[in-house]
């Protein structure tokens, strides 16, 4: 399968780990240099405050922060920049649309539906707003393999439900949700859909306009891009109805002592210094992605996981969580050992050379719904190679040995 | 690291001596990791300033299940004085502080002491000291 190119020239970190398995992209990905570099020729070439000063300086360090946001627009297929918000993260997307148009739109005795399942950043956004505004938190709830169905959604929506919350692929089922479907029937029923795109957009192509969304949060860090810089999308005419959520430098048009007006957007929802570094590092980012194609990185990391998928399942005492079809995964495998506990099987991965994540990976609901304290998940990313999931598969079968259980 | 997960940590962590219920206990306080959802009951019987007799339940990984077993083997028996200073010499030991006749004085807990290089797993290895600790502070 993997004769092709090894990906993982482009990655220093694996100069310095040349033998680690990093399994753990779902958390976060590693940088190309090509990211690496557009940041650090930024800073040495570009850096000044964007969007404030007039000289030469500014208004390059403004065109490269600006010209992220296009990029970004372009990505996603949004229809105008302005309805580009650079955040810090996908948490903080959320947050924004939650304060921002949540305590504008959300009254008392109104209904916000969640499904069991969402990452606790487009989660508890919704049941603090629901709290402050005596408005009731619903939940959809899935199948055992982690499937949400149009008939399960219509049957949850109320004329009282404003916004329904889901992420389009699931950090622990890895599950790909029919978003486009619950877009139209939520329309159908005045609901906004708020769609968190953290899992999906680095993975698969997503258009905002064909999935019909209000609005999407994703981060750039779990794709390729540095931490700290994040995205919302916002249909146009939401946004602009929105009030600011915060308050500072750059976001105003006019200030007086009594008051003040707001900048447009974008800039109405970006107060202060931004991330200028960060959004050139995404729209380096976007650009190595979109050279490489999501065709290739599908193919890549859906051979990857059927790869790892096989073996776990011909592994006793190993059992994965959600569907039994590789296909289903999106390059997500969050999967529990019998007996074991979960901190115990990543400290042995560990030691191993393999990198992956254990815990409630931040969905303690859905954990308590399935019955299960924690688990561990093991993550690709297109730069992954057989190597690793080799390196991945030998400690698997060890690990009930090293704990002490002769079979 | 590589001898971590050791025979005396799996052995206590498969087959506990104090993970039970204590009928006559004196005093009992819940330890918990959020984070990690380890979480532990302990229960001891305190006579006369000395630890007569102690257990545990709850549920967490081999690291917090096995070093509460281990520990209560150690304090059994010692006054209340003498298991607040082991409590001191585990903590040394966990940061990597502790000499060889130290570590010794630890017995099997001295078996944990690689978990100086783990950052990850230190407040696994502490739980059951830390309520420990807890509750001998309490009791004073």
């Amino acid at each position: 399968m993997m004769s092709e190119r090894n990906y993982k020239a482009d990655f220093p970190v694996f100069e310095t780990y040349p033998d680690l398995a990093y399994l753990d992209n779902s958390a976060t990905t590693q940088k190309p240099r090509s990211v690496l570099e557009a940041v650090s020729r930024y800073y040495r070439e570009e850096n000044a405050n964007p969007l404030r000063g007039l000289y030469e300086l500014a208004v390059k360090a403004t065109d490269a922060y600006e010209n992220a946001r296009i990029a970004v627009r372009d990505f996603i297929g949004a229809a105008s920049e302005r309805e580009i918000i650079f955040t810090r993260n996908a948490s903080e997307s959320l947050n924004l649309i939650a304060y921002s148009y949540g305590r504008a739109n959300i009254h008392e005795g109104d209904e916000i539906l969640v499904t069991i399942s969402e990452h606790h950043s487009n989660f508890l956004p919704w049941q603090i707003l629901a709290k402050e505004k005596s408005a009731r938190l619903k939940f959809l709830k899935c199948s055992e393999t982690g499937e949400y169905t149009p008939e399960a959604l219509q049957k949850a929506l109320s004329p009282r439900t404003k916004i329904f919350a889901i992420a389009q692929i699931s950090n622990v089922f890895g599950r790909l949700n029919p978003i486009k479907e619950f877009a139209e029937i939520c329309h159908k029923n005045g609901t906004l859909i708020v769609c968190d795109g953290a899992q999906s957009v680095p993975h698969i192509p997503v258009n905002v306009r064909e999935l019909d969304v209000d609005f999407l949060a994703f981060s750039g860090h779990k794709m390729l891009a540095p931490m700290g810089i994040g995205v919302l999308y916002g249909r146009e005419e939401l946004l602009e109805k929105m009030p600011p959520f915060l308050y500072g430098g750059e976001m105003i048009e006019y200030v007086t002592l009594c008051g003040a007006t707001f900048a447009e957007l974008p800039h109405k929802f970006e107060a202060g210094t931004v991330n200028a570094g960060g959004a050139v590092g995404l729209h380096a980012a976007i650009d190595y992605i979109s050279t490489l194609g999501f065709d290739e990185i599908e193919r890549r990391e859906n051979a990857l996981t059927v790869k790892l998928f096989g073996e776990m399942q011909n592994t006793p005492h190993v059992h994965i969580i959600g569907s039994d079809d590789p296909a289903d995964h999106h390059g997500i495998v969050t999967f529990t050992i019998d007996d074991v506990h979960p901190h115990d099987v990543a400290a042995i991965f560990d030691e191993a050379g393999v990198a992956v994540r254990a815990g409630h990976h931040c969905a303690q609901p859905l954990h308590k719904y399935l019955n299960l304290q924690s688990t561990v998940r093991a993550s690709v990313a297109f730069y992954n190679d057989e190597r690793d999931i080799e390196r991945f598969t030998d400690c698997l079968k060890t690990i009930r040995k090293r704990m002490g259980y002769n079979e | 690291m590589s001898n971590f997960y050791n025979e005396i940590l799996t052995d206590h962590n498969l087959h506990p001596v104090h993970k039970k219920e204590l009928t006559c206990c004196t005093c009992t306080r819940d330890g918990v990791n959020p984070s990690c959802g380890d979480e532990i009951t302990l229960n001891l019987m305190i006579e006369n300033g000395v630890i007569a007799d102690g257990s545990f339940t709850g549920s967490g990984c081999a690291v917090s299940q096995a070093s509460s077993d281990i520990m209560l083997d150690l304090v059994i028996g010692k006054s209340t004085d003498e298991a607040q200073r082991l409590h001191g010499l585990f903590m040394k030991m966990i940061r990597g502080e502790a000499d060889e006749t130290e570590i010794g004085e630890l017995e099997e807990a001295g078996a944990l002491s690689d978990i100086s290089h783990m950052p990850a797993r230190v407040k696994c290895a502490m739980l059951g000291w830390k309520t420990l600790a807890a509750m001998l502070e309490n009791n004073s």
